[in-house]
């Protein structure tokens, strides 16, 4: 007998499985996902989610007995007061599938299969057709670019990368150390003997005692190497991937009174969703938080999502921050702008000029994309001061869009629509 | 009750390796030197509650193949343990040479001695005697036989694509039940040396008959290994039809298949038959296996090795096992198999040694022989559940039971009571379990009776219908599909009346472009 322990082997041995399931069920998963999202809050977006699937794809059909008619036999445990040649009359509904124990035990649990996503696979599905727009056109760029950057030195490498400079430091300390016999110290006593040999009557002994210096002087030489493989460095580079295509994505947000609890909500999930969406797609995105009333100010996501702040409401502010920022820190010769900003609607009319000016003269020409949310608890017929203005900047650009949204039903269409990969195309 | 001679093995739920091993060999001597089992080398792994999750989705083998059902199987079970809904099993045990037994770790150290009465010596032993395992299956042989089938799938899936091995082990599986042979002969001993070379050749005979010419034909000629002549094709038929085993008939004769889609046909096919004998005793093995448990602990008891605390856990587990709801309660789900299978077992006992004046008349060739264990040894050797109800079945079992034979005719406003529990009535209640545990009567008898292979292609294939019991028609719409699929050509299926021969109703279908 023998007993092994394998408690320790490699877990999840099914996952080749789960994802040959997942990827078979994925249009009947992707329907579930999106009934899902409607009923889900956005905050809830990176969980996972259970899922039921109406089994279409991942059905195991195979031959079996109908459930209607024919005669049927069957032996049953726990007769209580049945007689032989006792009619039973069916009980109605019943299909005349035997008695309902029997009927369900013959397997009918195929119609709705649930189970579980997990939050990866969900936001895999999630995000599965949307793509920041305009950036496809720079895909092929997207592809990491490592270049060499300077690491330090190493102790080997190729003969062209050797940091000479430091190999002989190196070298002349290990000399030093190791008292090599330098080469004008054998010069000086090889002049000695000869100028003793010169001489007569010559002083054997002094040059045979100088001749043994001269040899160990020799030895030495010969035993401590003037470069040593030791002494040798080299100069060494790591490969720094450097994203060729990078993009900023600009959440710009009314913070002010007038934004009531709902609309921020709404705000927020449409950002929430954008965050996460972003995060997930591009992993060299940087996403700058700016939120507004009568003044502007970038701040940290975490601010931006929960910060209470009141005042008035004035759009420009937010929009010459951005504007700011782009010529400080985003150089849209490097970098591929991204905007999106959320509003009630509201602002103070003179400002509206302005912001038009701002957008269109500043922000436009150097934003791949730029997209207006306009958040309302109704979705009345009545022009807010910011749609009426941003209306005129959408007819003429291309690259800007506008959306109004009423309630968190609407959120995830709006969203599809402005980044579906139709709309960049 | 014996004197509690020795000291007692465990005390309390914990458990160790050495413990483990300690109690086996007490188990072992009981079960060996006492009860006379013949087992194959038993090899027990502690695994987690995810792996043995895992395990279940792969038909309870340790390794299998790689497919998309499994995974569907793997998140309804995981879905269910989460929720609570379904507890695990406390060990699964394969048959296969070391047998291999699945312990978790979460059971305690009662239940691990449980578990390994139940499993290393029942089941094994099972395993080891019974004719229809002995006959079948090759214990030695299958878990390399499983290695080479992940292997060559997973291999298939690199050079064809996840799709087209897909679209050929759903259809494949979609015919399992249909994939059995159900007399010997047939039978051929798998070795996994052989499949690997057979496979190997099949390939470099395609690689060496390769022109680059031929690619260029406009009818490119099907790439059939075997090209048979006109009379020899007739006389395959005649030898070949009717030919109940579907999926053995598609591997041989399908025309349009390339090698290793047969190759993945007879991986499924091979499974399909490895499982048949399991699903044709579920009652005898699952009643060995309760039995010797039950024997096994009772004695270790006896013996003082286990303490009354854990006899009462046991207990509790035990009676939890061999509960048989009647057929009106809610948690009703067919005969328990547990159940039935362990009181036929205990009553043979009591046949045996204490035999009533009624079992005298029933069961004269056994009756009071004073040798319980060498009757169920014989039994648990060449029965299979049907033979075994048929033959073992006492009044006693089937009045405890209150068994009643209850016939359902479609036709028939009422169902009528036909037989219960008396003296009138035990040998035709006894006859219609048995028959309801005859496997071959509840599959569907489907064979192919009809091939043309020279012109239409056309593939027939005919359901004998029992007692008006027809197929269930989307299911097998369905199912024809993947016949289609892998026969390449149009298919039908008769459905007639087995006894009148009178056709009742058609199907057909063509394979999807």
């Amino acid at each position: 007998m023998n007993i092994v322990d394998r408690r320790l082997n490699p877990k999840s041995k099914s996952l080749g499985n789960r994802q040959r399931f997942v990827r078979r069920a994925k249009a009947d998963i992707r329907d579930a996902v999106k009934d899902a999202l409607k009923k889900r809050k956005v905050t809830e977006v990176e969980g996972s989610e259970k899922i039921s699937i109406r089994s279409k794809s991942v059905r195991e059909p195979s031959f079996s007995h109908g459930r209607d008619g024919g005669v049927r036999d069957y032996v049953l445990p726990g007769n209580q007061d049945y007689k032989a040649g006792d009619l039973i009359p069916k009980p109605q509904g019943g299909g005349g599938g035997g008695r309902g124990g029997k009927a369900s035990a013959d397997g009918s649990g195929e119609d709705d299969f649930v189970f579980t996503l997990t939050k990866d696979e969900f936001l895999d599905l999630f995000f599965e057709d949307l793509k920041l727009p305009n950036l496809v056109k720079n895909r092929l760029k997207d592809l990491k670019n490592p270049m060499p950057q300077r690491a330090g030195f190493t102790s080997d490498g190729p003969p062209a990368k050797l940091a000479r400079i430091r190999t002989l430091r190196r070298s002349l300390a290990r000399r030093i150390a190791l008292k090599r016999p330098k080469t004008e110290e054998v010069r000086a006593l090889e002049e000695e003997i000869a100028r003793h040999e010169a001489e007569t009557p010559r002083n054997e002994t002094l040059i045979a005692e100088l001749k043994a210096r001269l040899e160990k002087l020799v030895r030495l030489r010969k035993t401590i190497a003037y470069v040593d493989p030791i002494d040798l460095q080299y100069n060494r580079f790591d490969r720094v991937p450097r994203p060729t295509t990078q993009a900023v994505m600009f959440c710009l947000m009314d913070a002010s009174a007038s934004m009531t609890e709902n609309l921020k909500d709404l705000a927020k999930r449409f950002f929430m969703l954008l965050h996460v969406f972003l995060t997930k797609h591009y992993k060299e995105v940087h996403v700058v938080f700016i939120r507004h009333t009568s003044t502007a100010a970038e701040v940290d996501e975490e601010t931006f999502f929960r910060g209470v702040e009141t005042g008035g409401t004035v759009i420009s502010t937010a929009l010459e921050e951005m504007d700011r920022i782009v010529r400080e820190r985003y150089s849209p010769a490097d970098w591929n702008i991204y905007a999106a900003q959320a509003s009630d609607g509201d602002n103070i009319p003179d400002d509206m000029g302005h912001c038009i000016d701002l957008v269109e003269n500043s922000l436009l020409p150097v934003s791949q994309y730029f997209a207006y949310i306009e958040v309302s608890e109704h979705s009345g017929p009545g022009e807010t001061v910011a749609w009426h203005g941003y209306s005129e900047i959408a007819q003429r650009h291309k690259h800007f869009a506008m959306r109004r949204v009423t309630n968190p039903g609407e959120i995830f269409p709006v969203f599809h629509d402005l980044f579906s990969s139709s709309s960049s195309a | 009750m014996a004197a509690l001679a020795n000291k007692p093995l465990f005390d309390g739920p914990e458990w160790n390796f050495e413990l483990i091993g300690r109690t086996y060999e007490a188990i072992e001597e009981i079960g060996v030197g006492e009860m006379g089992l013949n087992l194959y080398k038993n090899q027990i792994e502690v695994i987690t509650a995810e792996q043995m999750l895992d395990a279940y989705s792969s038909i309870g083998m340790p390794l299998m193949y790689r497919h998309w059902s499994f995974g569907k199987r793997f998140a309804r079970d995981e879905m269910m343990y989460r929720k609570g809904a379904r507890s695990l099993a406390f060990e699964i045990v394969i048959n296969s040479d070391p047998c291999i037994n699945y312990i978790m770790e979460e059971n305690s150290m009662t239940m691990q001695c449980l578990v390994m009465a139940h499993a290393a010596m029942g089941h094994n032993h099972f395993f080891k005697n019974n004719y229809l395992f002995k006959q079948w299956t090759q214990a030695d042989a299958i878990l390399e036989y499983l290695a080479f089938a992940k292997r060559f799938v997973a291999e298939c899936e690199e050079k064809y694509g996840l799709g087209p091995v897909e679209a050929v082990l759903d259809a494949a599986h979609a015919l399992m039940n249909q994939g059995v042979s159900r007399t010997a002969g047939a039978r051929r001993r798998f070795d996994p040396q052989r499949e690997r070379q057979r496979e190997q050749a099949r390939r470099d005979y395609e690689i060496e008959i390769y022109n680059e010419l031929w690619r260029t034909l406009p009818n490119a000629p099907p790439k059939e290994e075997e090209e048979r002549t006109d009379e020899n094709r007739a006389e395959q038929r005649a030898l070949l039809l009717p030919e109940e085993n579907l999926l053995y008939f598609l591997e041989k004769n399908a025309p349009k298949l390339e090698g290793w889609k047969r190759e993945l046909i007879r991986i499924v096919r091979v499974l399909s038959q490895y499982f048949y004998p399991q699903r044709q005793t579920k009652v005898m093995n699952e009643g060995c296996a309760t039995f010797c448990h039950y024997e096994i602990m009772q004695r270790m008891y006896e013996k003082g090795l286990v303490t009354e605390g854990s006899m009462l856990e046991f207990a509790h587990m035990h009676a939890a096992v061999v509960y048989q709801p009647g057929f009106n309660e809610k948690h009703y789900s067919g005969i328990n198999p547990y159940a039935l299978g362990y009181a036929m077992m205990r009553d043979i006992k009591r046949i045996c040694e204490e035999p009533t004046d009624e079992d005298m008349h029933w069961f004269p060739d056994f009756a009071g022989n004073q040798d319980p264990l060498g009757t169920l040894r014989d039994a648990w050797a060449n029965y299979r559940d049907e033979s075994f109800v048929l033959q073992f079945l006492s009044p006693k079992v089937m009045r405890d039971f209150r068994l009643f034979h209850l016939k359902n005719d479609a036709d028939s406003p009422t169902m009528s009571v036909e037989a219960i529990h008396d003296e009138q009535g035990y040998r035709k209640v006894r006859r219609a379990l048995a028959r309801q545990y005859d496997v071959s009567q509840q599959d569907p008898d489907i064979q192919v009776t009809d091939a043309d292979l020279a012109g239409s292609r056309r593939l027939v294939l005919t359901h004998y219908v029992r007692d008006g019991i027809l197929l269930d028609k989307e299911e097998c719409d369905r199912t024809l599909m993947h016949v289609a699929r892998l026969w390449g050509y149009r298919v039908r299926l008769v459905e007639q009346d087995a006894a009148t021969g009178r056709k009742i109703r058609e199907h057909e279908t063509l394979p999807l472009p």
